[in-house]
């Protein structure tokens, strides 16, 4: 009776053969390690961001006279109101831990090397639309650090020549920031966004199972028609979608139930760490909700000290490293495209950090401390010595790309083993 | 199916033209979806001129005043903040304020029509944030000028004149809107027809 139910709906529609292609017999690499479950992780939180985005629009009332009321009203008379609301502040904060942690693990096991370019830029592009949207849903409270960051941020376009002026006219549908503005960026933070990250998030998954995932080792597991022996091959059921083209080595497990099974497992603790911060401490410190988005947006005063939320510090450290305003916005924007373009400028053939040089290894260490170091000191004050360390972290964050270019041509690499060893 | 020969070139015609008449439709359709973006008629009424009255504005004391939803800032200057506007031009980036930033009759040595009252949008010129007013704690900014603006965002600074001084991430001078003495003591800020 079920069988025949499956088998009507398989005739019209098919559902099973999609299962079994992406999750049921999806060859995985079976030496994925804990840092292959940012993705994962991601994808619940991108669900909990539109589910409870949803349910806070129901009483959120997106209007300058009215959003600063509506926010504090879902906090004390909506039932629930304040765990909503808590969950997607949070959840936006953890939306970026996650995100970040998940394109380090890209860099160090070589994820964005042939042929994986696509792959890397779609997800460069999720990380691009997820900066507008956070960027967008913050302005919605309607508080003093909403008002300013926006302002601050629609007037990097007005850097560029001549169009500048008019652009951030038509961008914020006023002379300054105003309901106008208020308006369009919860039009595009509830709808138009969300449905780009949703379409780049299939895009980015369905090249991503195209070309297959890479593991810690960096190595293939799939390998041309007709060169492995029998014996060699994997005895699990993989889909004949990746067979009939590849020959795919004993060194994978299905991702369903395997991978997944392991990624259950960082939920849980993840959800343990939100739950600590949805429910203990929400603000974490000024971090996560900015002591000044208390007080309601007043176009006449700028708060003393203006930091954009954590996850933008980085850049926006780079930003302010650069006396000149046109220049700033460039490096800023260069910064991410630097990124964009890893692919190509890493020419080395080898993927993994583990194979790879010691030059190599420090360089990305540097990379990594100087990109949490710009982090920490885009929420400070611009003193003289904040600005000096900034520029010179700012000079090593393009540097990492420019030394990897220079040494990856003629890397002194170690041999890759032929099968994933544990 | 018709067994006429293809005509690929008259084939080609068609899918170009076809290609092109429906290119120009989509842009022409992308016009109200962008236009709609800019500043309402709404909008544009409420930017009508402001009168403010500055009788009972002291020396050193700054009045703030909404004029398009920004900041426009009245500073009565002392005679020492006149002075200290002479000593200091070779640290400044546009000292003769000749980038536009100001009408034409604000554009002289104290960027304003009577010596004495500062006027400008408090608007700093790099990322739009608010300055504050320093009317004597200003030389930990920059030594030796006693009184100015700062710019807590991003570390820009201004004299008791707007102008902007080198080495921060502000480009231009603050800016100066159009505005008129109606008598002795009212000024309309957005408006200076009939204005020498």
């Amino acid at each position: 009776m079920f069988k025949n139910l499956l088998d009507w709906i398989e005739y019209r529609i098919p559902m099973m053969r999609v299962a079994n292609m992406h999750a049921l017999q999806y060859p995985a690499p079976k030496n994925m390690n804990f840092w292959y479950v940012f993705g994962f992780l991601a994808t619940i939180v991108l669900v909990n961001q539109i589910l409870t985005g949803i349910w806070l629009t129901m009483n959120y009332v997106p209007s300058a006279d009215g959003a600063f009321a509506s926010v504090e009203y879902i906090m004390r008379d909506v039932d629930y109101g304040w765990l909503l609301r808590y969950m997607h502040s949070t959840g936006a904060s953890a939306f970026f831990v996650v995100v970040y942690l998940h394109m380090f693990r890209g860099m160090m096991y070589g994820s964005y090397q042939k042929p994986r370019e696509l792959l890397w830029l779609f997800g460069m592009f999720i990380y691009l639309a997820l900066m507008a949207e956070a960027f967008m849903g913050y302005l919605l409270p309607w508080g003093q650090m909403s008002y300013w960051g926006a302002q601050v941020i629609i007037s990097l376009f007005g850097a560029i020549p001549v169009i500048g002026d008019d652009l951030t006219l038509w961008i914020r549908g006023d002379y300054v920031i105003s309901g106008a503005t208020l308006n369009r960026f919860f039009a595009l933070h509830v709808i138009a966004l969300p449905l780009v990250i949703v379409i780049l998030v299939f895009l980015h998954i369905v090249a991503l199972h195209e070309v297959g995932s890479n593991n810690p080792q960096g190595i293939d597991v799939k390998h041309p028609k007709g060169s492995l022996k029998e014996e060699e091959k994997t005895k699990f059921k993989i889909h004949e979608y990746y067979t009939s083209k590849k020959d795919i080595i004993d060194d994978v497990v299905p991702f369903f139930p395997h991978i997944v099974l392991k990624d259950l497992v960082a939920f849980s603790l993840f959800c343990m760490g939100c739950s600590y911060v949805i429910f203990f401490n929400p603000e974490v410190g000024g971090l996560f909700l900015e002591g000044p988005n208390f007080e309601p947006a007043n176009p006449l005063k700028t708060p003393e000290h203006i930091a954009p939320v954590w996850y933008f510090t980085p850049f926006y450290a780079i930003l302010r490293a650069v006396p000149d305003k046109l220049l700033g916005v460039l490096t800023m924007f260069g910064a991410i495209v630097m990124l964009a373009l890893l692919p190509w400028l890493d020419r080395c053939k080898v993927r993994s950090v583990k194979y790879r040089s010691g030059l190599h290894k420090i360089n990305l260490a540097v990379f990594a401390v100087v990109f949490v170091l710009l982090g920490w000191l885009g929420l400070k004050p611009a003193t003289p010595t904040f600005t000096l360390m900034s520029q010179i972290s700012t000079v090593l964050y393009f540097g990492f790309f420019g030394f990897l270019w220079l040494y990856s041509k003629n890397e002194q690499t170690k041999p890759l083993p032929a099968r994933i060893t544990k | 199916m018709s067994n006429a020969p293809v005509d690929n070139g008259r084939r080609r015609f068609l899918t170009v033209a076809t290609s092109v008449v429906g290119g120009v439709g989509a842009v022409g359709a992308a016009v109200p979806f962008i236009a709609s973006w800019n500043p309402s008629a709404k909008a544009k009424a409420a930017g009508a001129p402001v009168e403010v009255n500055i009788s009972k504005l002291e020396p050193g004391q700054m009045l703030r005043v909404e004029w398009r939803g920004k900041p426009v800032w009245v500073v009565q200057r002392t005679p020492e903040m006149l002075e200290e506007l002479t000593t200091h031009d070779d640290k400044l980036r546009d000292a003769n304020s000749e980038v536009e930033q100001q009408p034409e009759y604000a554009q002289n040595k104290y960027r304003s029509i009577k010596p004495e009252v500062f006027l400008a949008v408090g608007i700093c010129t790099h990322l739009g944030c608010s300055p504050q007013y320093l009317p004597d704690s200003f030389s930990a900014q920059v030594e030796g000028v006693p009184s100015g603006f700062f710019c807590p965002c991003h570390g820009s600074k201004f004299d008791m004149a707007g102008r902007v001084f080198q080495s921060v991430p502000a480009p231009t001078n603050l800016v100066i809107p159009p505005h008129k003495y109606l008598d002795e003591n009212t000024i309309l800020v957005g408006d200076d027809s009939g204005a020498a």
